[in-house]
Parts: structure tokens; C-alpha cells; sequence
């Protein structure tokens, strides 16, 4: 608006009318431009980030002669679903899935228990001291686990555990200081006037850790079963130093020699890779909420 | 009485913990600084020789000088280029699109993925001859690049995946931004600031804990990067992808070289608490706590 020169009244205050609902109008495009924008950017982002999985699974049906084309193919013709079947020939999915189960199964129960334990000695005890253990609890999780891989090798090999599953399965019964921070936090959050009326009735605190905590914190315990399932199910440096027989290979320790044998069998490769994600996606989908919360968690109190 | 019975009680409740502590951890690090100072290959027994592992690593190993810089290197550009993009993310997922709970998803599943499909899956992303990221580059008219197997483009292929796992991170700062108070942003829009000023001056300064946490989690992270390089390149080539951690594995799981693996994973503890504790200096001057 011309502010130099005569400047006729009336056609001001027409301006300044139209000017409000002028600047909204522009403000609501603007918004709607910027949301707008923003959403192509996210999309294209999104593109790129489900490029590696489309292609596992477009490659794991594809025939040979379609792996490496230019154009690429997206969608094979025809449909090879027997390169799941051939996979199984190179890679033995089955007693690899059992021998995984073998370990992660007591590695959770281990973590769970003993975390909750652990957890509830320093949120609901009073006992001198408590406050330094827990302050290293914390300390420990800043220590790279290359400091302690060597020396619990030689120990383990010293007592006969290499080449079992021990040494995947036991050190999990300590507890985990993540888990045991996680779940310190939400006992913590518990009513103290149920536990008095607890104490009142003559519970005991066993009787209140295993009657109260454990039924009140549900939440949190499946978010430590959740975190503690993936890092076994997915863990490769563990089972890379400690197993070598063919017959104790986890499904990590399978797919990774399967890739070393057979480095460009692509199809029947990208089949077992699926057949390896595929229950991790699912899972994944089912309990979305807690991964979120947990790890939500993490970065809040950090 | 009453006292000593709460700490009989309290240790009752902890002793898994403690028990596992002294045996996983703190006997093993107290073991593994003796093991530093001795040369020792599993069958026999450990000779003591003294400072000659370090000795060995700074002045005769030319390998260890290679690895430590390239996972600094890694570290160095990966940690700020992924910190970055995730922020980036975040706040176009915090801007009200519709989706928001697909996109999260998208961006989340890859740190799902265990690290042996992620390499075998990369790997065949960047193959040289018709991969599906040379294939794209020729669509733009851009030369093949030969990714994984030049001494040259290997590390920045390496970096470049990084990029896939910044879900977590994300996942992290979208809740920071969530708590960011709303009438924080009426104040300023009413003193006139536009979004580029609402970013820089009210909410990066508010959610700077966050992203320091999230540099110094990536960064303890990166330092420790080992399963991807192992499995994709072995190291090479020409040890160009030789991170320090696969270094460290194949003295102590290959050559059996226990007391030298002890002696390198200590001086990697010690890197990584130096350079926390740098970030963390570093940070009190830009870091705003409220």
C-alpha cells in the first residue's frame, strides 16, 4: 500500500478492511504450501528408504537373468517362489531358528528377572549404599563391550564354555543396566500408599514385588522382553566368536556364511533374507507402541 | 538391626547384578589391562613384556594408525550427516502432514533389520554392473561408480548406508519437538519471527540436550561399527573400509594375539571416553538446559 502522497481516506480504511482477512487468507496458504512441501520432501525420503527392502523382496522372486538389468525390474515375471526352497538347500533356516530360540529364550527370561530384581532393590529398598550401585549400573553402560570381549573369551574358553551356548545364554541372568534403568524408573512411579496398605496386611517384599510390581508394570517389562529379544535374535558378534560348529549356527551366523559360500546367489540370498526379517516386521507391527516408547524413553532422560 | 537387615535385604535384591558385575565386567576389565601388558596367544601362558604391545601399536603397526583414522574418519562425517538428517526428518514429521504415522514407520523398520541382512542387502545395492543405485545414476547420466570394490569410494559407500539407520534418532527428536511448549512459538510469532527463526532461536536451543545426546549415542556407536564392514568388504579394499573394531577382532579372533586385542580395545576405551568427554566440553557452551 502507496504510503507516499495524498492518500485518500476511504480508500484506507477499504484496505485496512481487506487487509485482515487478506493476511489470513495468505497465512493459511502459506501454512498449507509449507505442510505441502514438506510432505513431497517426506515422501521422496520415504521412496529412498524402502528402496533396499522392495528390492530384497522383488530380487528374492526373481529369476537369475532379471537380477541385474538395465532397466531395472521392480516387478518380476515370472514369479520364482522356488527360491525360497532352493535357500533352504544352502542355508539350514530350520535347526538355524531352533538354535537361536536355544539362546534367545533364556537370554530374555535371564534379563527380565533379574532386571525387575535388580530394579526394585533400587526404587523400593532403602538400604545404604543403593544410590552407588545404581550410579554404576549407569557407569557400565558407557563401557564398549571390545574392553571385555577378549577377557571373558579367554575365561569362557578356560572353563570350557566355548562352543556351547553359555556364554550366549548365562551373562543375560546378571540383569541388563538399560533394562534395570528402565524399569527402576516406572517402580519408582508406583503409589507408596499401595505399598503401606500392602505392608499393613502383613506382605512381606517378595510378596509385594511378585503381587504388585510385576502385575502394575506390564508395560515396561514387555518393552525390556522386547528390546532384549531383538538385540539376541540380531546379534552376530557373540555368536561369530563363540560358536563354529556348523550344527550351533544361529540364523545370523547362518545367512553370514551362506552369503560367504554362495556371494552371488542373489535370489535364493535376498529369499532368506526375507524369510529372516519377515518375523522381526511382524513382531515389529504388533508391539510398534512399545518399540516407540522405549526408545522414546532413552532419549528423554539422557 | 532394622538396618542391617535393609541392606541384607537390598543386597539380596540386587545380587544378580552385583554378582555379574564382578564376573562379567569388572574382573574381565581388570584382567584384560594385565593381558595388555603381556604377550599371550591363548595356548600357554601369558608372558609379561612390559609396555612393547603399546610400544608395537604406536610405533610398529602401521595398521592401527590406518584403522583408528578411518573410523574417525566414519565417525567424524556419519555422526553429524546422520544427526542432521534426523532432525531434518523430525521436524518436517512434526509439521502436521497427513501420514505421519506411515512415514514414521518407514523410517523406523530399517533399524529393525539385523545388521548381517543389511549387508548383504547393501551389498547388492551397490553393485557395480547394473546395481540399482549405478542403475538410478545412468538415469541421470552419471558414470558407474564402483562402490564397494575402489580403495576410494568404498569408505563413502560405508558412510553413505549409515543414512538408512537414523530411525531411532528420529523416533527421539520427534518426542523432544513434541514437548516443545506451543505457546513458546505464539510468543515469538507475535514479536514477528518467521520459521527459519523460530528454529534457530527457540526450538534448537530447547531441544539442545537431545541433539547432544544423540551426537554422543551415535558417535559411542560409530567408534564401535563392526559387523556391516566385516561382513561387506572384510575391510579392504586395500584396507580402506579397515575399521578399528575389525581390526581388533582379527588380531584377537584370527592371529590369536590376545595381550596386543587387549592392549587395542583398551586404547579404544580410551578413545571413546576422550572424545565424549570432548563433545561434552565442547557442547557446554552451545547446550541450553533449562
Amino acid at each position: 500500500m502507496g504510503q507516499t502522497g495524498q492518500v485518500d481516506r476511504s480508500k484506507m480504511a477499504q484496505g485496512q478492511a481487506l487487509a485482515q482477512p487478506l493476511r489470513r487468507a495468505t497465512h493459511y496458504a502459506l501454512l498449507r504450501l509449507k505442510t505441502s512441501l514438506a510432505f513431497i520432501v517426506l515422501l521422496v525420503f520415504a521412496g529412498a528408504f524402502l528402496v533396499p527392502i522392495v528390492w530384497m523382496v522383488s530380487t528374492s522372486l526373481k529369476v537369475d537373468a532379471q537380477v541385474f538389468t538395465d532397466p531395472p525390474t521392480w516387478l518380476p515375471s515370472p514369479l520364482k517362489w522356488s527360491n525360497y526352497a532352493d535357500a533352504l538347500t544352502y542355508f539350514d533356516f530350520g535347526p538355524d531358528l531352533r538354535n537361536t530360540l536355544t539362546i534367545t529364550l533364556p537370554a530374555v527370561t535371564g534379563t527380565l528377572i533379574s532386571s525387575a530384581l535388580v530394579a526394585y532393590s533400587l526404587s523400593r529398598l532403602q538400604w545404604p549404599g543403593r544410590d552407588v550401585v545404581f550410579a554404576f549400573i549407569l557407569a557400565t553402560m558407557m563401557i564398549p563391550k571390545w574392553v571385555t570381549l577378549i577377557p571373558l573369551y579367554i575365561l569362557f574358553n578356560k572353563i570350557g564354555w566355548v562352543g556351547t551356548f553359555l556364554p550366549l545364554q548365562v551373562p543375560a541372568w546378571a540383569g541388563d543396566a538399560f533394562s534395570i534403568f528402565l524399569l527402576r524408573q516406572f517402580f519408582r512411579q508406583l503409589p507408596q500408599e499401595m505399598f503401606d496398605a500392602a505392608a499393613i496386611d502383613g506382605a512381606g517384599h517378595a510378596t509385594m514385588f511378585w503381587r504388585l510390581v510385576l502385575p502394575l508394570s506390564k508395560p515396561a517389562l514387555a518393552v525390556v522382553v522386547l528390546f532384549s529379544f531383538t538385540n539376541n535374535w540380531t546379534d552376530f558378534l557373540g555368536p561369530l566368536i563363540y560358536l563354529s560348529d556348523p550344527s550351533q549356527y544361529t540364523l545370523m551366523l547362518g545367512q553370514y556364511n551362506f552369503f560367504g559360500v554362495h556371494s552371488t546367489a542373489w535370489t535364493q540370498l535376498m529369499a532368506s533374507n526375507v524369510m529372516i526379517l519377515a518375523p522381526m516386521i511382524i513382531l515389529y507391527f504388533f508391539t510398534q507402541r512399545l518399540f516407540i516408547a522405549g526408545i522414546t524413553f532413552t532419549g528423554l532422560r539422557g | 538391626m532394622q538396618k542391617r537387615r535393609q541392606l541384607t535385604l537390598g543386597l539380596l535384591f540386587a545380587s544378580p547384578w552385583i554378582a555379574g558385575f564382578l564376573a562379567f565386567t569388572l574382573i574381565p576389565m581388570v584382567s584384560s589391562l594385565y593381558f595388555s601388558f603381556t604377550d599371550y596367544h591363548i595356548i600357554g601362558a601369558p608372558q609379561w613384556i612390559g609396555f612393547n604391545n603399546y610400544l608395537e601399536m604406536f610405533t610398529q603397526d602401521p595398521l592401527f594408525w590406518a584403522s583408528l583414522w578411518n573410523s574417525l574418519i566414519y565417525s567424524v562425517v556419519s555422526v553429524p550427516l546422520d544427526v542432521v538428517l534426523a532432525l531434518i526428518v523430525a521436524v518436517l514429521l512434526n509439521m502436521g502432514v497427513p501420514g505421519r504415522f506411515f512415514f514414521r514407520t518407514v523410517f523406523f523398520l530399517p533399524t529393525i533389520v539385523p545388521g548381517v541382512v543389511t549387508a548383504i542387502v547393501w551389498t547388492l545395492l551397490y553393485s557395480t554392473q547394473n546395481g540399482i543405485l549405478n542403475a538410478f545414476l545412468s538415469g541421470l547420466h552419471i558414470a558407474s561408480i564402483p562402490w564397494l570394490s575402489s580403495p576410494d569410494w568404498a569408505m563413502r559407500a560405508l558412510i553413505l548406508m549409515t543414512t538408512w539407520g537414523i530411525g531411532q534418532t528420529v523416533i527421539i527428536f520427534l518426542a523432544s519437538l513434541q514437548d516443545v511448549p506451543l505457546h513458546l512459538y505464539e510468543a515469538a510469532k507475535l514479536d514477528g519471527a518467521r520459521s527459519l527463526d523460530l528454529f534457530r532461536y527457540v526450538t534448537v536451543p530447547l531441544i539442545s540436550p537431545v541433539i547432544l545426546f544423540n551426537v554422543i549415542i551415535n558417535l559411542i556407536q560409530a567408534l564401535q561399527t563392526f559387523a556391516i564392514p566385516f561382513i561387506m568388504t572384510g575391510g579392504g579394499p586395500l584396507n580402506s573400509t579397515m575399521l578399528y573394531p575389525v581390526q581388533v577382532y582379527l588380531n584377537a579372533f584370527q592371529s590369536f594375539r590376545m595381550g596386543y586385542a587387549s592392549a587395542e580395545a583398551w586404547f579404544m576405551f580410551a578413545t571413546i571416553f576422550a572424545l565424549t568427554l570432548l563433545t561434552l566440553r565442547f557442547s557446554r557452551s552451545v547446550v541450553h538446559y533449562s
